[in-house]
């Protein structure tokens, strides 16, 4: 059947076209203020470069601890059945309506120095978490991982169980039938829970700023920065750091869709 | 846990009711329009503001404007407050783009004076002063007696940012203290640094006396030599926006937190007069 060139319907449009301004009217905004002879001043700051690093630094490890744990949660979710299984669905998504400095409250009291299972890291391994690198990194991780559970799980449970089942018939072992038919069949969305995961934890601030504190160097990343700038009447800096963060996400975005994410 | 320390909560919990209610009774009578030089007003009794007033606020007077606004309110039924308490500066670049404010209190000068000289808001009067001090972790585990303990390696201090008021005072303290710190996190606001170190997240942090009285015996308090010295005072000056929508709450507003019924209110809290 050859699909007819029909106009979309007028309501479509009208709507659609209203959504992409509320999306873009604000990037238009920070745009259109952005001091651009003082941003190349600002960039060549160290302290800018220092928070850009640690921002990259900080989101690719979240990204890293949900994709090493959240592929394999989405996979028991989505395979298995357990007494509690909704229950456990639901918590998984908590952190996406949590508010964010709610979020690095309960990390504080669960990873603090007096936490839960902060005081044992402390008094065993001599671990804490807050003020440091690997805990702005867990907190972004917290925020972020839902994002790729609930992508991974849909993936997983959409999959046609009858290819793995005739790999299985062939001969293939459990982990094969999963690194030759799952994963493959599966990629694209885990590629795509990924990505979310990773843009949000780029731009994660209120459990940082919350369980990790500010600490230039440490845990001071770009979202961080910019609010520090707001706060002390910079606002100039703020847009320009704004800016830097918004290119390197689009950057990386555009990048990934042509390489891998073909729909996304 | 032993049983002391709950039941001394407990006594500071009842304390901080009983103040509260007390604080309330005093303000039966407080910021009435009675006495103030009112302009006009749909009501025939005299002149009483109507509508909603907007007030802007530092985060460290939430406390003190939120029993205020209750007080406000009581005594002149039909007026609304609504508050918006956070950063100074955050605030500050609100009512620059426009924010529908009809008072704004910094927790500094430095914060208002652009205002003022960008026409945005009216000549502010200063509403009260504050003060520095240390607060450490409930029974003081850490031995902290002064600012040069701060020094020792191996304590965990936090401190305000240096965008933020308290910072720039907590740098001016410890400057003058001659003592070179390592600070695990500079945080945002003074209310983050009070609630890391009742999480004992931290050993010891620096804010203001009215923030570490706010949190009641969650944390200890040790004094900073010199606190009291005018350089290292907090000054929060208030001032009616130009643009403002209120212009009978505004002033009611004002003549509420500079008569004797606000500066009561204040001084329970910890502030020092202006």
């Amino acid at each position: 059947m050859t699909p007819r060139r029909r106009r979309p319907p007028v309501v479509a449009l009208v709507l659609g076209a209203a959504g992409l301004a509320l999306l873009v009217l604000p990037l238009a905004g920070l745009v259109g203020r952005a001091p651009w002879g003082a941003a190349l001043d600002a960039l060549r700051e160290p302290a800018v470069a220092t928070a850009l690093r640690l921002s990259l630094e900080c989101s690719l490890s979240a990204t890293a601890i949900a994709v090493v744990l959240g592929v394999p949660l989405a996979w028991v979710l989505a395979r298995t059945t357990f007494p509690g299984r909704r229950l456990v669905r639901a918590v998984v998504l908590v952190p996406l309506v949590l508010p964010p400095v709610v979020g690095g409250v309960a990390l504080l009291l669960a990873f603090g120095r007096r936490g839960l299972v902060g005081q044992h890291l402390d008094a065993w391994f001599g671990i804490r978490l807050p003020f440091t690198t690997a805990g702005a990194a867990l907190a972004e991780a917290f925020v972020a991982m839902p994002f790729l559970v609930v992508t991974a799980e849909a993936a997983f449970r959409n999959l046609d169980r009858r290819f793995e089942d005739a790999a299985r018939t062939l001969g293939a072992g459990r982990w094969r039938v999963f690194r030759t038919v799952v994963l493959p069949l599966t990629r694209p969305s885990l590629v795509a829970g990924a990505v979310l995961a990773w843009a949000r934890a780029l731009g994660e601030f209120g459990a940082t700023i919350t369980f990790a504190g500010n600490t230039p160097g440490r845990t001071t990343t770009i979202p961080l920065e910019v609010y520090l700038l707001l706060e002390s009447g910079r606002v100039d800096g703020a847009i320009v750091l704004s800016l830097v963060l918004l290119v390197v996400s689009v950057g990386v975005l555009v990048a990934l869709r042509d390489r891998w994410l073909g729909g996304l | 846990m032993t049983p002391r320390p709950e039941v001394h909560r407990r006594g500071a919990a009842i304390g901080a009711l009983v103040a509260a209610a007390a604080a309330l009774l005093v303000l039966a009578a407080a910021c009435s329009q009675e006495g103030s030089p009112a302009v006009s007003g749909p009501s025939p009794s005299g002149s009483r503001p109507g509508g909603t007033v907007s007030v802007f606020a530092a985060a460290s007077l939430t406390e003190v404007f939120t029993t205020l606004a209750s007080a406000f309110e009581a005594r002149n039924p039909g007026t609304k407050v609504t508050t918006s308490f956070g950063g100074s500066s955050s605030l500050a670049e609100q009512i620059r783009q426009g924010a529908p404010a009809d008072v704004f209190a910094s927790a500094d000068e430095v914060t208002m004076a652009p205002l003022v000289s960008a026409g945005l808001v009216e000549a502010p009067t200063v509403v009260a002063r504050n003060r520095l001090t240390l607060v450490v972790e409930r029974g003081d585990p850490k031995g902290i007696r002064s600012l040069a303990d701060l020094g020792r390696p191996g304590t965990v201090l936090v401190l305000c940012s240096a965008a933020v008021p308290c910072g720039r005072l907590g740098a001016a303290a410890l400057q003058r203290a001659g003592v070179t710190v390592t600070p695990a996190s500079l945080e945002d606001n003074v209310k983050s640094v009070v609630n890391k170190v009742a999480l004992g997240e931290a050993d010891a942090g620096i804010v203001y006396v009215t923030d570490a009285a706010a949190a009641g015996g969650k944390v200890d308090r040790v004094a900073i030599d010199g606190a009291d010295d005018a350089a290292l005072a907090a000054v929060y000056p208030m001032a009616i926006v130009k643009d403002h929508r209120n212009d009978d709450g505004a002033k009611a507003w004002m003549t509420c937190v500079t008569g004797p019924d606000g500066r009561r209110v204040l001084r329970a809290a910890g502030f020092l007069a202006p």
